[in-house]
């Protein structure tokens, strides 16, 4: 595999062909922020916050779906970019009920973190204010879809690392709601396993463990990394 | 503000909010009478005053969530040079703002006739109770706020950090967390 | 069937009609289905009977005629005289030989020397309301499918290809890519098996071009995509039609299965070694599966979401083959690129836009219906002279490209329509649909009413896209009401550029445009709407509201 050299907000650095931007500016780094993204599942550029210029390049690029090339001169972040991710937090704060006092994983949650990084504090647009059930049917796990932001990392670590795909994504738009199996509570779920890997990656409280109360919820993301490089290195034990 | 010729005027204002923030405040313990020393403390929610009075700094705890609270912080903002939104209630509606996800008729039922144990009806018409607004609103999408200090509730040193800054002419470097 | 075959069904055919007395035409489009076209149909039929002509005179069902305001509309072959607001009663009077008789009807008669009629030039909709487009022999007749036998017996595949990159045709869903190019990038694949699909999901609010193109004309885009599937070297072809449109996925299936059986189509075409398999995927409603990757996957069997590009359907598309997509107008003009050459077809049109526009006219407009103009016409020859001007009161502004596109004012009218003009003036040619306002429309409710569009159509993968245009439309939605200030109106703007900039897809990019270009050209409205919470154009009622805030 070739080596390519670019340049990421005016330092030199050096990652393999078909690696991505967001992956090299982190091994350097540079923290572009992120949502949707997780190391070890498969991206799908729905956040939009990792979004970085590209000399040369008329649109915006999304770091995560974007490969090196050699000479490539990245931005990751102007002004700008500063102010379009800025904007993307505020409407998910505006989008569902996000009220961190009341929320299991408050202190302990990415788009919580992602807001305060960004110095926001306070949000310009209306929150909407939706209606959206909490499905507490399982036995271990709960899912409130009012702090749910559509990151769909549940959908993808149940699919490609659990392999059951318990989780998709319904209906469209603002409407969009991860569901499980085909709309059955998720305690009624045939295919889900209790594995628990939905909880760990998600971003935000909408996964929690039952009996969590306020800010006490914390997450483990070290499973993911060790079970992906355990598949690809074929490592097993016994 | 006129530093010269006076102190600072400082006052407190509750809307719908549990007053988490004002205890908060009254946590800054021995610090308060440094503060005291610094601004004039003009109306408090335990200040008993017929008018709001003119003021240099105002903080806002709670969310606008009846009619009261809408006229009160109109005429606060009117007198007021600069005002802070303090604590998520008032930087976001918070729990306040949590019966936004029902309609209103549907949370007085539940609150004055399904839970209601000795009188039983929702209060109306006689004025005593100001009338709820449709929706609880973030203290910003009904008048201009200067400054936003996020937290349920903030801390004391929060607060502090906060308030020294400002009286020292320095508004960069704040920076709050929801929750 | 082979090509001698298809000669000899020409002349048969030709023959045929040439000796009716009359072939009494009744458009069978949706529009004038919608005014009872089917009924008086079979009046016609009746009467044929009843006066005893059969076998004199012939009654058959076509595409769309074009006006479609003047409609259910009567085409006499024989007379060349075209008949609006048609009724059952008067189908005596069409069937009857005597001239007495048929002045009954002069009332009905429409000019056909008018502008409208006079200042098109089709070549996509040459057969449309022409043709039976349930009969295979009609399209024959009309010259149907030689196309097709001239690419297989003079054309190598990348002839073909040559022929289209040299005559300029651009792509007619919206966007403009030079389809030759594509072509290109398909044919060049080395990959085993490659797709033909045709993105017929037109959803634009107003847009019914695509849909009258296959109810009156299937064959036609049939032929253009075995054409297709010949040049690129792919078997399998998919039309992926909306589940809205039944009568056009009625007909296709109809002409499908009569092209089959002709050896058109499927295995061993005009009795030689190439094949090619259409088959119909119906969308169920998703306004986002116009967008290619949405389409791909929904074809796929999946989630209709789009994904990021590249990689570019024709390197990676359906199944992860090489897939060609275009859209219907685009395969229709293919037929006529073979038969005449790519000179004939590049001399019509703009420098850089070739070819002719298919435009469906609606709103304040006095003829509304489906016209086809050379790239180029101005504004002001499409909707003034083919159009007819507007009913009553003064223009105010034409919007083209549906939600993707702009509103252009009165000083525009003059700017020619081809792809880079429209783009320069803030709008874009868009799949055709044309909504012409006059003074009582106001600008801000029509950005309120798209945007509203694009967030019920929003998909909801990507996060500006799916609650941007809920912020966007929240806001537009309180201007009209009176509930909104300056602030909102600077975070209109900051949510126009995050959506053009960072959302996904088309869907999302573009849904600022209607209100982009109406804040460039009616920034007047908004701040009427916002300062003195009035509506300039009378339109929201809001001197009867207080604002509230």
């Amino acid at each position: 595999m070739s080596v390519k050299t670019l340049e990421i907000d005016g330092k030199m650095v050096t990652g393999m062909a078909g690696e991505t931007i967001f992956s090299v500016a982190w091994e350097h780094g540079i923290h572009i922020p992120r949502l949707c993204h997780i190391g070890g599942i498969s991206d799908v550029g729905a956040c939009r916050l990792c979004m970085v210029e590209v000399e040369g390049q008329r649109k915006l690029q999304a770091a995560c779906l974007t490969q090196i090339e050699e000479g490539m001169v990245v931005r990751t972040d102007t002004p700008r970019l500063k102010a379009h991710r800025k904007l993307i937090v505020e409407l998910l704060m505006a989008e569902r009920n996000h009220i961190c006092a009341v929320c299991v994983a408050n202190g302990a949650c990415e788009l919580q973190e992602l807001a305060r990084s960004m110095g926001i504090d306070h949000v310009r647009l209306r929150y909407r204010f939706p209606v959206f059930p909490v499905d507490t049917s399982n036995e271990r796990f709960g899912m409130d879809h009012n702090r749910c932001v559509l990151c769909t990392r549940c959908v993808r670590v149940c699919d490609e690392v659990e392999g059951a795909h318990t989780w998709d994504v319904f209906g469209r738009g603002a409407g969009s709601r991860i569901i499980s199996d085909l709309g059955e509570p998720w305690g009624a779920s045939e295919s889900c396993t209790g594995c628990g890997k939905c909880v760990q990656v998600c971003p935000t409280g909408a996964l929690f463990d039952k009996g969590k109360t306020v800010a006490e919820m914390r997450k483990d993301r070290g499973f993911l990394k060790y079970i992906v490089t355990a598949r690809e290195k074929k490592q097993w034990i016994g | 503000m006129d530093r010269v010729s006076r102190r600072p005027r400082l006052s407190t204002v509750w809307l719908g909010g549990c007053s988490g923030c004002h205890m908060s405040f009254l946590d800054l313990d021995e610090r308060l009478i440094d503060l005291a020393g610094r601004v004039e403390l003009c109306a408090s929610p335990i200040t008993d005053y017929k008018e709001f009075p003119e003021t240099d700094i105002t903080l806002v705890e709670g969310a606008v969530a009846n009619l009261e609270h809408l006229e009160h912080i109109r005429v606060v903002r009117k007198r007021t040079k600069i005002l802070v939104s303090l604590g998520d209630c008032a930087v976001t509606g918070n729990v306040t703002a949590m019966r936004n996800m029902y309609g209103l008729e549907d949370v007085l039922t539940r609150a004055y006739r399904d839970t209601a144990a000795v009188v039983i009806g929702i209060p109306n018409g006689n004025g005593a109770v100001p009338r709820l607004l449709e929706r609880v609103r973030p203290v910003h999408e009904v008048v201009k706020v200067d400054h936003f200090l996020p937290g349920c509730p903030p801390s004391a040193d929060a607060i502090h950090a906060f308030l020294i800054e400002l009286l020292e002419g320095r508004t960069t470097a704040l920076q709050g967390r929801f929750g | 069937m082979t090509v001698e075959d298809l000669l000899e069904k020409q002349t048969e055919e030709t023959e045929r009609q040439a000796a009716l007395e009359n072939r009494i035409l009744c458009c069978t489009a949706a529009g004038c289905v919608s005014c009872g076209a089917d009924g008086i149909r079979g009046a016609i039929a009746g009467e044929i009977k009843a006066q005893g002509r059969e076998g004199k005179v012939e009654v058959c069902g076509t595409g769309c005629m074009g006006l479609c305001s003047q409609g259910p509309l009567v085409l006499s072959a024989a007379d060349r005289k075209l008949y609006g607001n048609v009724t059952a009663a008067d189908a005596a009077a069409l069937v009857s030989p005597n001239p007495i008789d048929r002045q009954a009807l002069a009332p009905r008669e429409i000019d056909l020397g008018a502008p409208f009629f006079i200042k098109q030039t089709k070549i996509v909709l040459a057969n449309s309301g022409r043709v039976d487009p349930e009969r295979l022999d009609d399209y024959i007749a009309a010259g149907g499918y030689q196309a097709l036998a001239k690419a297989l017996n003079e054309m190598t595949p990348k002839e073909t290809v040559e022929a289209v990159r040299k005559s300029g045709l651009r792509g007619r869903g919206g966007a403009g890519y030079p389809t030759g190019l594509k072509w290109e990038l398909v044919a060049k694949q080395a990959a085993p098996v490659k797709y033909v699909v045709c993105n017929a999901d037109e959803g634009d609010p107003g847009a019914f071009m695509d849909r009258s193109v296959l109810e009156g004309d299937p064959h036609r885009v049939l032929e253009g995509m075995a054409i297709a599937g010949y040049a690129v070297g792919a078997q399998q072809g998919y039309i992926y039609v909306r589940g809205e449109y039944g009568l056009a996925i009625q007909r296709l299936q109809t002409a499908i299965k009569q092209a089959e059986r002709e050896h058109l189509l499927g295995s061993r075409i005009l009795e030689q070694g190439f094949q090619f398999r259409i088959d119909l995927r119906i969308g169920a409603g998703a306004f986002v599966c116009g967008e290619e990757t949405a389409l791909i996957a929904s074809i796929e069997g999946k989630r209709g979401q789009p994904r990021q590009r590249p990689p570019y359907p024709p390197e990676s598309g359906l199944w992860g083959a090489p897939t060609l997509i275009n859209n219907v107008e685009t395969f229709a003009n293919i037929p006529a690129i073979v038969e005449k050459g790519a000179e004939w077809f590049s001399a019509i049109g703009t420098a850089n836009s070739k070819g002719t526009k298919v435009f469906a006219l609606a709103g304040k407009i006095v003829n509304t219906g489906l016209i086809e103009v050379p790239m180029g016409a101005t504004l002001r020859e499409i909707l003034f002279e083919i159009g007819g001007g507007i009913p009553s009161g003064k223009f105010k502004a034409a919007q083209t490209g549906g939600p993707s596109g702009g509103c252009i004012p009165e000083q525009f009218l003059d700017v020619p329509v081809d792809y880079e003009s429209l783009a320069r003036i803030g709008s874009i040619m868009g799949s055709g649909g044309l909504i012409v306002m006059d003074e009582t429309s106001c600008m801000v409710d029509v950005a309120r009413f798209f945007m509203e569009f694009c967030m019920e159509e929003s998909c909801g993968k990507c996060i500006p896209c799916r609650t941007g245009t809920v912020q966007m439309y929240d806001i537009l939605r309180r201007m009209t009401t009176g509930e909104a200030d300056e602030d909102d109106l600077a975070m209109l703007k900051g949510l126009s550029e995050l959506l053009r900039e960072t959302s996904l897809c088309g869907l999302g990019q573009t849904a600022p445009n209607p209100v982009v270009s109406t804040l460039k050209y009616f920034a007047g409205e908004y701040e009427a709407h916002i300062r003195d919470h009035r509506c300039p154009a009378g339109h929201c009622g809001l001197e009867a509201k207080e604002a509230t805030r």
